[in-house]
């Protein structure tokens, strides 16, 4: 790889997966807050409206930083990808604009309205800028799939004569098939996220016991959502987006899996380390015929193994997709059965006097987000050695008027730029879960006597 | 087609200055005007509810010109690298101070918040002055759309120019110049008491330094890119754009002395629309000049999407936008009026 490609590579991967550390628990936790601002509106109960705006505390912070590391992702799909821009950009242009158009004014409007306007909008208005920063955020979330698919797996383009390609149908493009399932699988491990990192916050305040009204909310509300989409995440949405590679993309199916040679009736690697010489897997433990029951719904179903394929086409980094991809699978599975203990624990009511499982919940929080971040990498690294699914390759598409030299400048300025976004995100929301939501007095005698007449919506 | 949708990014990027452009100046004025923590939070509450808003307009602008003119962006984004990454840091540095600085109550950091949000806003002010510059001059394009600038070279205009040459120079200040004034007539619109009256006087002080600025300005436009006057002989209609720039300046001159905070931050985003539009009529059909030849310059023909691609954009941009402008007329009526610290004070600015 020359040294140019390398270090925009480095460059794109690095913030990409920093930004994404933001904005998956800012989509996991809109929903979340919604159901805190429904459950305040239905019961009255001033407890949730407080436990609310505690994690839209914590979501303002996460998404000042989701926003700040967010632009330069779509800034360097010109800067650093130019080619790529060129090539692509009158099809993935479309996604992008809108998600500016739609998504980004829907989300920062209401955000505004709901950090700063509780005191002047009505309690209905509250919570109606709420489920609308929920809604912006998703369809955010929405329209980076859909790119993302397109580049998955391209549809509704034409080539045209200057080797560019170009959208001719608007609607295959925004109703990819491969968008959906991909949309479905990363918006529950969001959530998947959210919740874990609610439950913890939760568990954390019942072991110090500092806050624990708050904390129970926080845990209950964690666990049984968590359990939830934990669930979602392995059936239907990751098991059909496994059906989907098996189809369209065989050759990474086989290297996530380390299949060499194609067989009937193939089994399922669940740990062992791939051995690239020998084509192997070492200290192997599989289940057998499962790979190929997953992928085609019969034991004894044929799976294409990577020497089926040509070397030039296979992912550069095959143990590097194979681990990721593993990471993803192993994680996901122990968080069902971690939130299953947990629920289960609440409905026996021992939940919150069961320490054990607190500390557990509270060391769990890391872990949706190495997840996340594998999954992410599983598809990215999948999709190697093309940057277009069978159109471009990533060794075509990058800036080549933008030396190494001047990507490693931009590359260690993210760094350290990014060093100091850690340290200070890390003090503020430390500081937030240190101070904790704001303890509800008793509501106080009403004594109401006149109240003048003031314009309506404004209280 | 093509025409619509240089006009339509002509168009949000005006949007973008002249909304960000008041946090950008009132972060740029802030350091020198609120003397005190509850000045400051006064300056940060007037825009704290909408700056973010105000800055969407440059990832929809982007965005926009991301998907109408994708080779332009290719090209562009590429060719300014090194000051792209340095916005890209500056943007961030200036989140940082706005939306940080409540969550932390020692003086020692207030200041330093302070600091980085004045000093980014500045340097922003000018960089996005000086790309302009960049677009007006024209940049060594090569044969296949693409250049590169260094910073600077040797600060001349000619054919290896930087990104920083003397007319770019004068392009960041007087953008600096113009969007301090814009940002100080925001304050003074949203402010009252001591506030009020230091930024309507710095505002009325800059008068005069930014009527010769857009004189010097202008002259040295057309000595630098002579052909800049093509157009405006072509269709003379274009010449009232320069005459709305004059009227804005004379009516802002009127509202100064009549103490009209709202007349003159009026006739600033009359000023700022009459720059951007004047230099958008200048351009056109090109939207990147070439300093190399003519026959390299990037124009809305040689740089647009498909044709079916830009009639589809056009109905999901319109309905987008129609949703955008009530959100946007929504949390300004909302959020009306001027900045009352003790009020809502929910979120600790």
């Amino acid at each position: 790889m020359n040294g140019a490609l390398l270090v925009h590579r480095l460059q794109f991967a690095f913030t990409a997966t920093y930004h994404y550390l933001f904005p998956q628990l800012t989509m996991g936790l809109a929903p979340l807050i919604v159901i805190l601002k429904t459950l305040a509106l239905k019961t009255k109960d001033e407890r949730y409206d407080a436990a609310a705006r505690f994690w839209a505390k914590i979501f303002g912070i996460n998404f000042v930083i989701g926003v700040v590391t967010g632009i330069p992702m779509e800034f360097q799909f010109g800067t650093n990808w130019s080619h790529f821009s060129r090539f692509a950009g009158g099809v993935i242009g479309q996604t992008l604009a809108m998600e500016g158009c739609f998504a980004f004014f829907l989300e920062s409007t209401f955000l505004g309205l709901f950090l700063y306007g509780e005191k002047r909008l009505s309690k209905g208005l509250h919570w109606f800028s709420a489920l609308m920063v929920f809604l912006g955020s998703w369809m955010s979330g929405y329209f980076i799939i859909a790119t993302d698919a397109w580049m998955q797996h391209p549809v509704g383009y034409e080539r045209v004569a200057n080797g560019s390609v170009q959208l001719n149908s608007f609607w295959q493009l925004i109703l990819n098939p491969w968008a959906w399932w991909q949309y479905a699988h990363n918006m529950s491990g969001a959530v998947i996220t959210g919740t874990f990192v609610m439950a913890a916050v939760g568990a954390f305040y019942l072991l110090s016991e500092k806050h624990v009204e708050q904390g129970r909310i926080f845990v209950r509300v964690g666990v049984i959502v968590g359990l939830f989409v934990s669930l979602l995440q392995i059936v239907p949405t990751g098991d059909a987006q496994g059906r989907m590679l098996a189809r369209n993309q065989p050759v990474t199916l086989a290297a996530m899996e380390a299949l060499w040679d194609t067989q009937p009736g193939a089994p399922l690697v669940i740990l062992g380390q791939p051995d690239m010489v020998a084509q192997k897997i070492d200290n192997p433990l599989v289940i057998p015929k499962m790979l190929s029951f997953l992928t085609w719904r019969s034991w004894g179903a044929e799976v294409k193994g990577l020497n089926a394929i040509p070397k030039e086409d296979w992912p550069e980094n095959i143990p590097l997709l194979y681990y990721t991809y593993h990471i993803m699978v192993g994680l996901g599975t122990i968080f069902i059965v971690v939130s299953a203990i947990a629920v289960f624990l609440l409905w026996r009511r021992k939940l919150y006097r069961a320490r054990w499982m607190l500390w557990i919940l509270l060391l769990a929080f890391p872990f949706p987000y190495i997840a996340n971040t594998a999954g992410w990498m599983t598809a990215e690294t999948g999709r190697q050695p093309w940057l277009v699914y069978g159109l471009m390759r990533t060794a075509d598409g990058y800036s080549k008027m933008v030396s190494a030299a001047n990507g490693w400048f931009s590359f260690l300025g993210f760094l350290g730029m990014y060093t100091v976004l850690s340290v200070l995100f890390l003090f503020l929301v430390r500081r937030e879960i240190e101070q904790g939501p704001e303890p509800v007095l008793p509501p106080l005698p009403v004594i109401v006597t006149a109240v003048p007449n003031l314009p309506a919506g404004v209280r | 087609m093509s025409t619509i949708w240089f006009m339509i990014v002509a168009v949000m990027v005006a949007v973008y200055v002249l909304l960000d452009g008041f946090d950008l100046g009132a972060g740029a004025v802030h350091l020198f005007i609120a003397r005190n923590d509850e000045e400051r939070r006064t300056v940060i509450r007037a825009i704290g509810p909408v700056w973010d808003g105000n800055e969407v307009w440059l990832l929809a602008a982007g965005g926009t010109l991301y998907f109408a003119f994708p080779l332009l962006y290719a090209s562009s984004f590429s060719g300014f690298y090194l000051p792209l990454m340095m916005v890209l840091w500056l943007l961030m540095l200036r989140a940082i101070g706005i939306e940080f600085r409540h969550h932390i109550q020692e003086r020692v950091w207030q200041g330093f918040f302070d600091t980085i949000f004045g000093v980014s806003s500045i340097l922003l002010a000018i960089f996005f002055g000086a790309a302009l510059g960049n677009v007006v001059r024209g940049v060594p394009l090569n044969a296949d759309g693409y250049f590169f600038e260094p910073l600077w070279t040797n600060w001349r205009v000619g054919a290896q120019n930087g990104i920083l040459d003397w007319y770019t120079v004068v392009c960041g200040v007087v953008a600096l110049v113009t969007l301090v004034v814009h940002g100080s007539l925001y304050l003074a619109n949203k402010t009252e008491g001591q506030l009020n009256v230091r930024a309507r006087k710095v505002a009325s002080w800059l008068w005069p330094v930014q009527v010769l600025l857009t004189i010097f300005s202008l002259i040295a436009t057309v000595y630098v890119v002579p052909h800049v006057l093509d157009n405006y002989s072509k269709w003379p209609v274009g010449y009232l754009v320069p005459a709305l720039v004059i009227g804005s300046l004379v009516y802002m001159y009127i509202a100064h002395s009549r103490r009209n905070d709202k007349g003159a931050f009026l006739a600033s985003c009359v000023y700022i629309v009459g720059m951007l539009v004047g230099a958008a009529f200048a351009l056109y059909p090109n939207v990147l000049p070439a300093s190399t030849g003519a026959q390299f310059s990037l124009t809305i023909y040689n740089t647009a999407a498909g044709a079916h691609g830009l009639s589809v954009g056009f109905v999901w941009w319109t309905i987008g936008m129609v949703l955008a402008l009530g959100y946007f007329v929504f949390v300004y009526r909302m959020f009306r009026g001027k900045v009352k610290l003790e009020e809502g004070s929910e979120h600790g600015y």
